[in-house]
């Protein structure tokens, strides 16, 4: 009884915002394996969703079914929808190629082209498909890497290897290589838990930076870090959206058994 | 075991020591000036050299390699990228099959497929039978190395929205870029010294020759022939030929170690 008006409030602070993803019923399997079980949630549009749940969960998963990457895996297969702007990204003829475009990826750790140099590393998304001229790249790049706060330790060595950078940098990299392709949404799996505390905690700021103009989906098992940095949170459990609301709320007002459990520390 | 080790580095070096002194101590009297730079002389006379044969032998392996390197470095990235797809595993099987197959059995194909059409000997026939051998090894190498690029790697590239084809082209490929160049060089310099598939293919020239469709000397064909001879002189020849064939094919491998090095490093 005492729970209805927190669960109308929290649908209505979901509901003031523009969408950006509507995942509807999203199954996803590894050959027999059932990853998802059915995931129905509301992604608004310019803020940070952090999706938290203990190791195995489907965290990974869920976020690789929002833009066509799950399928990728052999023996991978989804179900459900995904709509953005009200379409369905997994309807036949849609071009998972340019659902990557639109929604972008960085990954639990930093993975630049090891044969590019840093300018390369984040041209590549423009270069490989063939778009950009010489001065429009020199643009996009800076912007890319002014957004991504890695500019001023770069700007004088552009040309080396992606890879002489630190491992924060490198992350860095990899959001600005993201970036300059302009998606409408960034998604970080577990993105500094690779790193060293200072790089996760610049990491953080940038997440939060980057949602004043695009919408980030950000996986972590970390609390803390889904606490300070997320404007909503959904806590996943065995593939299944356990609890999902304004990230305050859950954390101190859960309203499942199980996401209290799990934010107090008795598993996972 | 450390002594089973060592006796058995010995038994490999051995031979290889063994060779290259011999080939040095006879082959190196005969080397000069006038081996690098002159036609082989008229049978029987002395002096001459092998310039036309070494140019030839550079003609062949170029040829192959144009034969050779796409198919080869395109099959082997499809086998990695797709290795339990239907075609790979007949094409797999094929690259082993064609592996150990005779290489005058490889001459005799060109004979048939190019020789006998054309109604005369050439350089192109001999570059094909050489760049058929290429095919195996360099994609049997490049399938090993295109496999250890990083799955990591390609999730980027993917997770960017560039198709799969582009992928694996401009983005997997060039990272195993080293290891598919050492591995071009290793099969190079194992074709390099082929006698048996140029003998009824390029079969061999006593004057220079740079049009693919006429018949060309080359290294293992002019010492061979001049190992056969009654004469002291071409018998030095022949020494000093097969010593600068071993140099070019010693050369090849030292660039593809250093090329693999670098690969190592870049990791
Ligand atoms: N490539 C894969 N092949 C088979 N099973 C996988 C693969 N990746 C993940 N899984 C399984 O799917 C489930 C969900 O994994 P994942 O989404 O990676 O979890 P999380 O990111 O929350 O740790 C786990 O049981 C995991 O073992
Ligand atoms: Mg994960």
């Amino acid at each position: 009884m005492m729970e209805r008006p927190v669960v109308e409030r929290r649908a209505a602070a979901l509901i003031d915002h523009t969408t950006a993803i509507q995942a509807e019923n999203v199954h996803a399997w590894f050959d027999r394996l059932h990853a998802l079980r059915g995931i129905t949630m509301t992604i608004p549009e310019r803020k940070v969703t952090a999706v938290i749940g203990p190791s195995g969960c489907g965290k990974s998963t869920f976020l690789r079914c929002l833009n066509r990457m799950h399928e990728l895996v052999p023996g991978a297969r989804v179900s459900g929808a995904v709509l953005m702007d009200g379409r369905d990204i997994y309807t036949p003829g849609v071009d998972p190629v340019q659902v990557r475009r639109r929604v972008g990826m960085v990954f639990q750790k930093p993975n630049p082209f090891p044969t590019m140099t840093i300018y390369e590393n984040v041209a590549a998304g423009l270069t490989l498909a063939g778009e950009g001229s010489r001065k429009t790249l020199d643009e996009i790049v800076e912007q890319s890497l002014r957004a991504a706060a890695l500019w001023d330790e770069v700007k004088d060595r552009l040309r080396k290897p992606g890879t002489s950078l630190s491992g924060g940098q490198q992350q860095r990299l990899c959001i600005a290589r993201a970036l300059a392709v302009s998606p409408e949404v960034l998604l970080m799996d577990e993105p500094a838990s690779a790193l060293d505390p200072a790089s996760t905690l610049r990491i953080e700021e940038l997440a939060r930076d980057l949602a004043k103009d695009i919408t980030i989906v950000i996986v972590t098992h970390n609390m803390q870090q889904a606490a300070r940095v997320s404007d909503f949170t959904a806590f996943l459990l065995d593939g299944e959206l356990v609890e999902y609301g304004p990230t305050n709320d859950l954390f101190t007002k859960p309203r499942e058994r199980r996401t209290e459990d799990y934010i107090t520390g008795r598993f996972g | 075991m450390a002594v089973i080790t060592c006796g058995c580095t010995l038994l490999v070096l051995a031979p290889l020591f063994f060779v290259l002194v011999f080939l040095v101590g006879t082959g190196w009297s005969a080397l000069n000036w006038d081996f690098f730079t002159r036609l082989p002389g008229a049978a029987g006379e002395t002096g001459g050299g092998m310039t036309n044969a070494i140019a030839g032998t550079l003609l062949l392996i170029s040829l192959a390699g144009v034969v050779g390197i796409p198919i080869g470095v395109l099959g082997g990235t499809f086998l990695a990228e797709y290795p339990a797809a239907r075609l790979s595993q007949v094409t797999r099987f094929a690259a082993d099959v064609m592996n150990g197959i005779p290489s005058i059995v490889m001459g005799l194909f060109a004979y048939v497929l190019i020789v006998l059409p054309m109604r005369h000997f050439s350089a192109l026939a001999g570059g094909v039978a050489l760049g058929v051998m290429l095919i195996p090894t360099v994609m049997r190498t490049t399938e090993e190395i295109v496999r250890l690029v990083p799955h990591s790697v390609r999730e980027a590239s993917l997770a960017l929205g560039i198709p799969q084809w582009k992928t694996t082209l401009r983005v997997v490929i060039p990272t195993a870029a080293a290891g598919i160049v050492t591995g071009i060089m290793v099969g190079l310099a194992r074709i390099a010294g082929e006698t048996a598939p140029l003998l009824f293919t390029a079969f061999g020239n006593r004057f220079w020759n740079w049009n693919v469709l006429r018949p060309t000397a080359a290294l293992p064909l002019q010492i061979f022939a001049y190992a056969i001879s009654p004469f002291d002189d071409w018998h030095r020849q022949a020494w000093a030929g097969a010593l600068t064939l071993v140099s070019i094919v010693l050369m090849v491998n030292i660039v593809a170690r250093y090329a693999a090095s670098r690969q190592v490093k870049s990791r």
